[in-house]
């Protein structure tokens, strides 16, 4: 009877997933802002709260963050993403500081704690490298000139990422100063020893990793990215980095099939994540946040926009494409709400869930709809220009 | 030509040269082995004007059409370059004695004089096959060798 009661909670939230991911696509959105208010509508003070299934949506949520970097970090190799460090540190680190500040100004005018106050500049710096690629993929520009760029500097935001994360984990914890930086060190050594092994003996690695058989393959990859995730985690690094570090010292044949059969069980999870977020946030608490995540979007849109055109210009991209550029790179997603997961289960600043949930439905929303406007907003713009100068032509 | 190229994290590589008539042309190399080609826009070069997407299968064909009159091409080029090597495509005729048979049967360079280095099949071309291909009727026979070795396999393909 206990399970009759799951399975209905869950098929019903699995099902209605599946109905919003159908209008999301349709409407050409991205699904993230609806699955999480779809986990505001299930949640506390919802519409339809959930009773039996909230604890397996817990658990899977754990994992959908895990499959979520798992299957990032065997996008990219070792050897990508050391080559792009080297060839686009400067976009990296504008487009870093450019976007963390506008988080760090706002948590400080709110008068959030310092960890609070690091976790909302983590949540504006970073885009979603899931919706940016789809829109990019949807929209024929992967052969465009500036998507090299815009990709190297989503590439750069994940290693970032693998940074940021452990040190806010170590942060949350509350713990000593000399506890904090031991595991920001530990963290950090973890991140270079995996990126140089990787480097030196990832084809080793991947050889022994790998196997024609699909279902061999599945199992060993997610149990050697849960093994070290739980490792990770113990060890106060989160479990986030050592996923994503699994999924870079993988490369090759094993990294391309381990995707294919990994990718639809992170869709899965990564949709129960999303809902599990919206769960814990009351829908009442939005209100209060409204007004900061709308500021923060407008800055958020601009200064993304700024980094995305300075980005382009640097490598001799014309007008209309460093807009497509900025306008590309202005979707937040999934790495926000994984931030904001973090500070969630530790607890520091409640306000902080339901800003950062308000602010990627905002972005979630605005950005694919900004990256599609770029096109005609580009040509009209070149346009006027060659009738303000018809010489040059 | 002079190929330019970019590195695409996470997709794969793309390669880029401007043709002789302006255009610019990318080909975009998927991991996967998909590969898309792209022509650029006159009035904004840094966007696609149009995008072919190639499953592998594809891809590989459209390389296979546009390599092989290369080939030939680059045996003509071979021809001017060595004096007395003589080279051609002999059409095989049905009543030719080969019909059936494999290179090593009734064409071998020992008694010929010349190599087979290639067999065009309807759209297909076989490149350096191997002694046990069996020709058919109405394939091309490429032959390189000295005149007297490429006029014997001439003759032999025609039937006499």
């Amino acid at each position: 009877v206990h399970d009759a009661r799951l399975f209905i909670e869950l098929g019903g939230v699995v099902f209605g997933l599946g109905v919003l991911g159908r209008l999301a696509s349709s409407i050409g959105l991205s699904p993230i802002p609806l699955y999480l208010l779809a986990g505001l509508a299930f949640g506390r003070g919802g519409l339809v709260p959930l009773v039996t299934a909230g604890s397996f949506i817990e658990k899977g949520a754990s994992i959908g963050v895990v499959l979520l970097l798992l299957v990032l970090g065997l996008e990219y190799s070792s050897t990508e993403l050391v080559t792009n460090l080297r060839a686009h540190a400067w976009s990296g680190g504008v487009d870093l500081v450019v976007n963390a500040a506008p988080g760090a100004v706002a948590g400080w005018l709110l008068g959030w704690g310092p960890v609070a106050t690091m976790a909302l500049a983590g949540i504006t710096a970073v885009s979603s490298s899931g919706i940016i690629s789809k829109v990019i993929t949807d929209q024929g520009r992967l052969g465009n000139r500036e998507t090299p760029t815009v990709l190297s500097i989503l590439v750069l935001e994940d290693l970032a990422m693998a940074v940021f994360l452990p040190v806010l984990t170590g942060l949350l914890a509350q713990k000593t100063f000399a506890n904090t930086v031991i595991s920001v060190s530990l963290a950090l050594g973890a991140l270079a020893i995996v990126l140089a092994a990787s480097l030196r003996f990832g084809p080793t690695i991947s050889r022994w990793i790998f196997s024609p058989n699909d279902e061999v393959l599945l199992l060993r990859v997610l149990g050697l990215s849960l093994l070290v995730a739980g490792v990770a985690e113990e060890l106060q690094v989160s479990a986030a980095v050592g996923a994503f570090l699994v999924g870079i010292a993988l490369s090759g044949k094993v990294a391309d099939s381990a995707r294919i059969v990994l990718t639809p069980l992170r869709d899965l999870f990564a949709a129960v994540f999303f809902v599990f977020f919206g769960l814990q946030t009351a829908p009442a608490s939005l209100a209060g946040v409204l007004v900061p995540a709308i500021a923060l979007g407008g800055v958020g849109v601009f200064t993304k926009g700024l980094t995305g055109w300075l980005a382009a210009r640097r490598v001799g991209i014309a007008m209309p494409g460093r807009i497509r550029a900025g306008t590309s790179l202005i979707a937040r997603g999934e790495f926000s709400i994984v931030i904001a997961g973090l500070t969630l289960s530790a607890g520091v600043q409640p306000r902080l869930a339901s800003l950062a949930a308000a602010y990627v439905i905002v972005l979630a929303i605005v950005g694919p709809i900004a990256a599609r406007l770029s096109d005609p907003i580009g040509r009209s713009v070149a346009r006027a220009r060659r009738r303000a100068a018809p010489t040059l032509r | 030509v002079d190929i330019e190229e970019t590195a695409l994290p996470g997709v794969g590589v793309k390669h880029e040269f401007t043709s002789a008539a302006g255009k610019r042309v990318g080909v975009l190399s998927h991991r996967s082995g998909r590969r898309d080609i792209a022509v650029y826009d006159d009035e904004d070069p840094d966007a696609c004007i149009e995008v072919l997407v190639m499953t592998p299968e594809e891809a590989e064909a459209l390389a296979e059409l546009l390599g092989a009159p290369k080939i030939v091409e680059r045996i003509a080029n071979l021809r001017a370059q060595v004096e007395g090597l003589v080279s051609e495509g002999l059409v095989v005729r049905s009543e030719s004695v080969v019909v059936g048979h494999s290179i090593s049967e009734r064409l071998p360079r020992s008694q010929t004089g010349a190599s087979i280095v290639a067999v065009i099949r309807g759209s297909e071309m076989v490149v350096s096959p191997g002694p046990d291909f069996k020709i058919v009727v109405a394939d091309t026979v490429v032959a390189v060798g000295t005149r007297e070795g490429v006029q014997r396999v001439a003759r032999l393909v025609a039937g006499r």
